[in-house]
């Protein structure tokens, strides 16, 4: 049954700017990575874990009977138990403070040992890409020579000369780390200096400051965002390995590396000294792995729909 | 008659390529402009039309010949008198989703010129110009704090030409502007244009290669075969009456929007295609694809020859 | 006569985060053999999704047919499984588009492409194969075709990549030909010459080419049938001749003065349709063009109108066309005049 009648067939006067209405609910590209990311299984548990662990690094010392450092030789290597629910190291420390105190120091080093070398990267990179010509030749070149070192053995050659501690592994980290990102980022600013939008800035008379900062930057932020994220578990590893073979941070100060240090050196007597700090490194290493990649590709505007 | 507002002369931009090669992208270019005219720049991609707007707008530099812009040398000028030039000389580009930068909301995309030479005094000043520039493009005031996805080509064509007048130019290079664009928002952004053009006494150098729209809004007409203009004169010259070879054939090659057309006319379409400039050879550039070719065109460059009523063109033929 | 293929009632949704996105809203149309079927609209219409329905081709998720028979040669080709579609994809069916870059394999050798699915279909021999391939680049205007054969697709430019591709789909010797926009990406005198293989082929094999395309210039050249598709719906189809020279949807008037003919001249404005096409996340109650359309009626905003059918196979999806309606004559100015007599069309 049709519902028009005959006095519907009269003409309309149509204002045109009905037709240019936009229906669709807005959505900035920030807030189109937060839905995805809360809609992603993966990315809230890694998120949860990751708060949590800060939390505790936070918190958890601050709370505790014992501080760090405090030792007790009577109760040198006690199993866990509800005075020590970690257990104590050979000169009675309790090991939930140390493990605790550790993190703060070992995600200091993730957070500091990636954004770093980061953003050096960026303004090497991003001053290379976008003049180009001699200033990008010799920065490439530089860094053709340095990707070739293993970093591994860059350095532990660095702490050599450094010293251990805190500072100087982030300090060794910048030094090598920033060659990576550079060459990711010269590449990306190349890719967008041609690119309309940026072409269009400059012909209203945009400054060198506000094409590379205002307009190709913001372009290239998701994947800083995403290769800081997977930089921290990089970094963690790192100071874990240094601390490892004792060229990190030295007792009585502590890391999760020293730790597993520690704890290496008792494991077949007391397997608890190493089982904590290991499955922990190696759990929060994982799940910021994989948070990262999550923020990929809610990041990716391919996959998105 | 008005007066000239551009007067290109000699216009040469080379490109390098692998550092051995040249590629001459525009080769010896003239033209002028008057006030509130269009000169219509058509050839097929690759013929260093765009080359040619950029090359004005100063994101590239010339490599020889002399701008005149408004009576004054504008070739060699210092970094503040550009940036004053930008005021005047815009764009409008051609692709609407790579020519807005998504991390903006179209009220930072129209307001950056704005922003950057300091056309206002107060926040609410800015404001209010946007909107109006907004009406002006055929916009409403509450897509101001949308970002440019949520648009679609036409309307995010139209806040580029917003971006574009936000400075108040008195010259316009519209690069390809309307070819990414559907056959009814072609004519919307086109009867916009125009109508732009009546008001505030606009210059276009109206960049395509879609032959029935150029025609309709030029004054003039270049037509550019591999970085050279091979035929210039006033439109309706260039359309009825072609003379070079390469205008013929484009010319031809339009499809017709009438059935009946086809059944009549046999068309012999063009063949071959276009070829990079790179290194050219002496001799005229169409010549390989050239059906009326002599001994002579493969020999020597041929020159622009003028005949009546400002028609030129670049062939053996007309000497 | 039973048509080659027939659609009816074709409805294809796509899932996206704000909701359900109606693409195609009921598409019915038929492809007879020998004939050309142009489709022709504007991005967003619903063209090439429809296309790309018939083919089996469409990503699903997030596309989801919802409704609506497609057969070909009289078998229900939407109940077919992938494998079977397969075999008619590389025989029945052959398809250009418009990115030929996206569809050749860049590692592969064009000989190697073309000669794969010779062999595959037809069970000639690969000496038998590598002749039939050179002889389809030789009659696609290919210069020095066993040269080409040798080379990788991103060697050759633009024009020669989509004749190459054309090559490849002519090969299988289908029955009908799929064409998205192909040549939308080349230049005019390129376009010319593909327009002029795919009806020299069309000529020679009696293939039924199904052809997609948003440029009036190139659906006058092609046309034998003409469906004109907004919103997801086709909202008139008629013969060629028909709908250039006697359109009846505001619609196609909107398409045909976009256009500028050769007397327009800029004192005349051109005749454009007002705002943009609507968003099919939320799709208009009533006629989807209504928002745009300069001659809506009470009743267009009201109900979706039917389609009015006339005898010469003229059928349109308009208020307008009800008897109740105002008589409405097409604006004058966008119809193209006919250059020839009934007789001479014969």
């Amino acid at each position: 049954m049709s519902i028009v009648t005959k006095k519907d067939f009269v003409m309309v006067r149509e204002s045109a700017g009905a037709a240019d209405s936009i229906v669709r609910p807005s959505e900035s590209f920030v807030k189109s990575v937060m839905r995805k990311m809360r809609t992603n299984k993966a990315a809230v548990v890694t998120f949860s874990y990751i708060i949590l662990v800060t939390a505790l690094a936070i918190i958890a010392p601050l709370v505790s009977r014992y501080e760090f450092d405090m030792t007790n030789i009577m109760d040198g290597n006690k199993g866990p138990s509800s005075l020590h629910w970690f257990g104590t190291d050979a000169v009675g420390r309790d090991m939930w403070t140390r493990i605790w105190v550790g993190a703060r120091v070992s995600l200091t080093i993730g957070l500091f040992g990636s954004i770093i070398p980061e953003i050096l990267g960026i303004i090497i990179g991003g001053i290379a890409g976008y003049f180009g010509g001699v200033i990008d030749s010799v920065t490439m070149r530089i860094i053709d020579v340095g990707v070739c070192i293993p970093s591994l053995v860059y350095i532990t050659m660095l702490m050599l000369f450094l010293g251990g501690g805190p500072v100087t592994i982030i300090a060794a980290l910048a030094m090598v780390g920033w060659m990576g990102p550079a060459r990711n980022v010269r590449g990306r600013v190349m890719q967008f200096k041609n690119r309309e939008f940026v072409l269009a800035t400059k012909t209203l008379g945009g400054s060198t400051g506000r094409l590379i900062f205002k307009n190709i930057m913001p372009n290239i932020m998701g994947q800083l965002v995403v290769n800081i994220t997977s930089g921290i578990p990089a970094a963690i590893f790192m100071e874990a390995y240094l601390s490892f073979i004792g060229m990190g941070v030295q007792s009585p100060m502590t890391s999760w590396g020293q730790l597993s240090q520690a704890g290496a050196a008792v494991f077949r007597i007391y397997p608890y000294q190493l089982l904590f700090p290991g499955v922990i490194i190696s759990v929060t290493i994982l799940m910021f792995y994989i948070f990262g990649n999550c923020l990929r590709d809610a990041l990716d505007p391919k996959l998105s729909n | 008659m008005s007066e000239i507002l551009l007067d290109v002369q000699g216009l040469k931009k080379d490109f390098r390529i692998d550092g051995k090669h040249i590629l001459k992208a525009v080769d010896d270019v003239s033209f002028t402009i008057r006030r509130g005219e269009t000169l219509g720049m058509v050839g097929e991609s690759g013929c260093g039309k765009t080359t040619v707007g950029r090359t004005l707008l100063r994101i590239y530099e010339p490599d020889g010949g002399k701008i005149s812009f408004d009576g004054k040398d504008i070739s060699k000028i210092s970094k503040r008198q550009e940036k004053e030039l930008t005021k005047k000389m815009q764009m409008i580009y051609q692709d609407p989703y790579a020519s807005l930068n998504s991390f903006y909301t179209v009220e930072d995309i129209i307001g950056e010129g704005l922003d950057i030479h300091k056309l206002y005094e107060t926040k609410a000043e800015r404001r209010e110009r946007i909107i109006e520039l907004l009406n002006v493009v055929g916009l409403h005031r509450d897509h101001m704090n949308r970002f440019p996805h949520e648009f679609s080509g036409g309307q995010r064509q139209r806040i580029g030409i917003a971006r574009a007048l936000a400075v108040n130019p008195e010259f316009i290079v519209c690069d390809e502007a309307i070819s990414a664009l559907d056959v009814s928002i072609q004519a919307q952004v086109i009867n916009m244009l125009t109508k732009l053009q009546k008001d505030r006494n606009l210059t276009y150098l109206f960049i395509a290669h879609d032959l029935s729209m150029v025609r309709y809004i030029s004054d003039n007409i270049a037509v550019m075969y591999m970085g050279k203009i091979v035929e210039y004169g006033p439109t309706n010259e260039v359309y009825l009456h072609p003379m070079h070879p390469y205008t013929r054939g484009l010319l031809e090659a339009v499809p017709v929007a009438n059935p009946d057309y086809t059944k009549i006319h046999k068309k012999t379409p063009m063949i071959g295609e276009v070829t990079s400039p790179i290194n050219p050879k002496p001799g005229c550039r169409f010549a390989s694809r050239c059906p009326v070719v002599m001994d002579v065109c493969r020999t020597t460059d041929p020159h622009m020859t003028e005949s009546e009523n400002g028609h030129k063109t670049c062939c053996h033929k007309y000497r | 006569m039973e048509p080659l293929l027939n659609v009816e009632d074709l409805q294809v949704s796509f899932q996206t985060f704000a909701g359900e996105v109606a693409a195609v809203r009921g598409v019915s149309f038929q492809v007879n053999k020998g004939e050309t079927l142009v489709i022709v609209g504007e991005s967003g219409g619903g063209k090439s999704v429809s296309m790309q329905a018939i083919m089996g081709i469409l990503p699903m998720p997030p596309a989801r047919i919802k409704g609506g028979r497609i057969t070909y040669k009289g078998e229900d080709i939407l109940s077919k499984s992938d494998k079977e579609m397969e075999k008619y994809r590389g025989k029945e069916f052959a398809m250009i588009f418009q990115d030929s870059m996206t569809s050749l394999n860049p590692t592969m050798r064009v000989g190697r492409q073309m000669t794969e699915g010779i062999r595959k279909h037809q069970k000639v021999s690969a000496q038998t194969a590598k002749e039939i391939a050179i002889d389809m680049l030789r009659q696609v205007g290919l210069p020095n075709p066993d040269k080409i054969y040798k080379r990788y697709p991103h060697t050759l430019s633009g024009g020669q990549r989509q004749r190459v591709m054309i090559a490849i789909a002519i090969s299988s010797k289908p029955s009908l030909l799929f064409a998205d926009e192909p040549t939308t990406a080349l230049d005019v005198t390129m376009q010319a010459q593909i327009l002029d293989i795919m009806n020299q082929l069309k000529k020679d094999t009696g293939a039924s080419i199904l052809l997609v395309t948003h440029n009036l210039g190139i659906v006058a050249e092609m046309a034998d049938r003409i469906a004109v598709i907004y919103a997801g719906q086709i909202v008139e189809t008629a013969s060629a001749r028909e709908l250039f020279f006697h359109p009846k949807h505001p619609y196609t008037w909107g398409l045909l003065g976009a256009m500028p003919g050769m007397e327009t001249d800029k004192s005349t404005e051109l005749y454009s349709i007002k705002g943009t096409p609507p968003d099919m996340f939320c799709p208009p109650i009533g006629c989807a063009f209504a928002p745009r359309c300069a001659y809506c009626m009470e009743a267009c905003r009201k109900e979706a109108p039917e389609e009015y059918r006339e005898e010469n196979g003229h059928s349109t999806r308009c208020w307008l066309l009800d008897e109740r309606a105002p008589k409405v004559e097409a604006p004058t100015a966008v119809i193209p005049k006919p250059l020839l007599n009934e007789e001479e069309v014969q």
